[in-house]
């Protein structure tokens, strides 16, 4: 018996997020008096695991799994989660992890809570927090199964260092059909991903035209940030889809959301209020963003990012 | 192509959340309800499989007799026919057995159902059906063409997107890109009145014990009045990002 992670990785290395769900694992593992076992796809060396308290890591190689397949990670957990004889499973939310958690749920008949942004309360009945409506309020959430799975929410719990030797196992599971087959992936292989990012930089409508992005892209740059953009810019075709935040695009969970030339529409707040610190730059200071951030400038984006840009420059070469 | 479209019921975003005194239950008082956002795009494209490849649309509700009116408001907007399964939705996998069952009494080879509600944000009814039905699957799908048996679907990846193939039985986990927001449909007189005849039949509910139960809820402590910075002293905004949140 022991809790299992499943440590999300690309081209071969981990992402941050694995080393995230991985200290949440810990915590869970510590409150039943029992080890973590991660499980690692397609990764050549996992001894960073062992950084953040995993005590053992099944490795997976596997060409087979080279592209992300739902059903077949799944089904992979799923095998890992029965020969440890698992009780508690704990993915990211990742949209590939979010793509798999469902189908492991119906594999390993167990209940599962996604977003989930605390460590247990109790583990018995095993109760956890997660946020709901769209970020206006949490849920404390039983999963009342043998067999449970928690999401837990993109830098909700933070990296918890837990040194460890993690031992190495190598795991050949079992393959089912694939069902869905990869034919292309367009992807930026360059930039911070907006899952990933501890810092997503934004803009809106204020920026007046997409020839005007290369100061946010310049900021994001600084700040190693990742860049997104509000709807009505996605729209315009300004910025490609993958970049829109808010309800309908993609949610935010970063620690630092700098809002550039963004009014904060309902729909916009509701997918970045998970977020931890929010600053907005905005010439109308009765945008409605000015009451759901925490640090706001009322001046035009054209003048203060440029000045923003070399002042961070300036703090960064003197940290 | 018979395509079952699953419709949550969900309060209209810009609602104002409330809970009941003992913060166990959600207060609908007051609240507008719509169709799910994400669900709606998923409709929106099964339309256009209705109008083009000539498929059958069904959409389908787990929930009781009050949800009637967003079903009615699928059918003004051009499904054939509505299923309400009579139960009060508990956890996203007691709502996933029910719509499991529909779908393998109902022959339907291709579900759409949204990413996510905009309630519960479980976002896991989708791959839970497929993996009950044993179907194929697709979540965050924003491109979708069928032909025959054959699906091209592409879906949103962290930091690009990735074109799939696969192929019927498929569920859909949808959302914006399926169609644009320009492209959805506001339900017109004659759609409405026609709706009125359309089926909305109501199935009684299969045995499903939740997995999953909601103990209570709270809503974020309010937060306080947001610092202003003057633009002409951006240090000072640099120094609270590093010194106060700690961000930086």
């Amino acid at each position: 018996m022991s809790v299992l992670v499943y440590t999300e990785s690309e081209q071969g290395a981990f992402k941050k997020a694995a080393f995230e769900v991985a200290s949440y694992a810990k915590a869970v593992a510590n409150q039943l008096g029992t080890t973590v076992t991660a499980v690692s796809i397609n990764v050549n060396d996992t001894s960073a695991l062992g950084n953040y308290g995993v005590d053992k890591v099944l490795n997976i190689s596997n060409s087979q799994l080279d592209n992300f397949n739902a059903n077949a990670y799944a089904s992979a957990i799923k095998q890992a989660a029965e020969k440890e004889n698992t009780q508690v499973v704990i993915v990211s939310s990742t949209a590939d992890s979010k793509y798999l958690a469902p189908l492991l749920a119906v594999g390993l008949n167990a209940g599962y809570a996604s977003n989930v942004v605390e460590a247990p309360s109790s583990t018995s009945p095993f109760t956890v927090k997660r946020t709901a409506f769209t970020n206006k309020a949490f849920e404390t959430t039983q999963i009342n199964t043998d067999v449970k799975i928690v999401g837990v929410s993109n830098n909700a719990f933070g990296l918890v260092e837990n040194s460890v030797s993690a031992s190495a196992e190598d795991f050949s599971p079992s393959i089912p059909d694939l069902g869905v087959t990869v034919k292309s992936v367009d992807k930026a292989t360059d930039k911070v991903t907006i899952a990933d990012a501890e810092i997503v930089v934004s803009a809106g409508r204020g920026l007046k035209g997409p020839e005007n992005w290369g100061m946010i892209e310049e900021l994001a740059d600084v700040l190693g940030a990742a860049t997104a953009c509000s709807k009505p810019v996605s729209d315009l075709g300004w910025r490609p889809h993958g970049e829109h935040v808010g309800q309908t695009g993609k949610p935010v969970a970063s620690n630092l959301y700098i809002a550039i030339g963004i009014s904060g529409a309902i729909q916009h707040l509701a997918g970045i209020n998970a977020s931890k610190v929010k600053v907005v730059i905005n010439t109308d200071p009765e945008a409605p963003f000015f009451k759901a951030a925490d640090y706001g400038v009322v001046g035009d984006a054209f003048q203060v990012v440029p000045e923003l840009i070399e002042k961070l420059k300036a703090f960064k070469a003197q940290q | 192509m018979k395509i079952l479209v699953c419709i949550s019921h969900v309060p209209d975003t810009t609602s104002k959340i409330n809970f009941s005194d003992d913060n166990t239950t959600f207060d609908t008082n007051g609240v507008q309800f719509v169709i799910n956002p994400n669900d709606e795009f998923g409709l929106t494209r099964a339309m256009w499989f209705k109008e083009k490849q000539g498929a059958s649309v069904t959409v389908v509700n787990v929930g009781g007799p009050e949800t009637e009116p967003t079903l009615r408001k699928a059918l003004a907007i051009g499904a054939d026919e509505a299923i309400r399964v009579n139960t009060i939705a508990t956890d996203g996998f007691s709502v996933a057995k029910q719509l499991a069952n529909v779908i393998n009494s109902g022959g339907y080879n291709l579900v759409i159902a949204g990413r996510e509600s905009i309630d519960y944000n479980g976002g896991m009814v989708p791959g839970m059906i497929a993996g009950l039905i044993n179907a194929n699957f697709v979540n965050n799908c924003i491109e979708l063409e069928v032909d025959g048996n054959s699906a091209k679907a592409t879906r949103e990846i962290d930091g690009g997107k990735e074109t799939v193939t696969t192929s019927l039985p498929l569920v859909i986990g949808g959302q914006k890109g399926l169609v644009e927001e320009s492209d959805l449909r506001i339900p017109n007189m004659r759609g409405i009145m026609m709706a009125r005849k359309k089926p909305l039949n109501v199935l009684e509910p299969v045995n499903a014990n939740p997995e999953t139960t909601s103990v209570s809820f709270e809503k974020p402590t309010p937060k306080g009045a947001v610092t202003l910075v003057s633009p002409d002293n951006l240090d000072e905004l640099v120094n609270l990002l590093h010194n106060e949140a700690k961000v930086i």
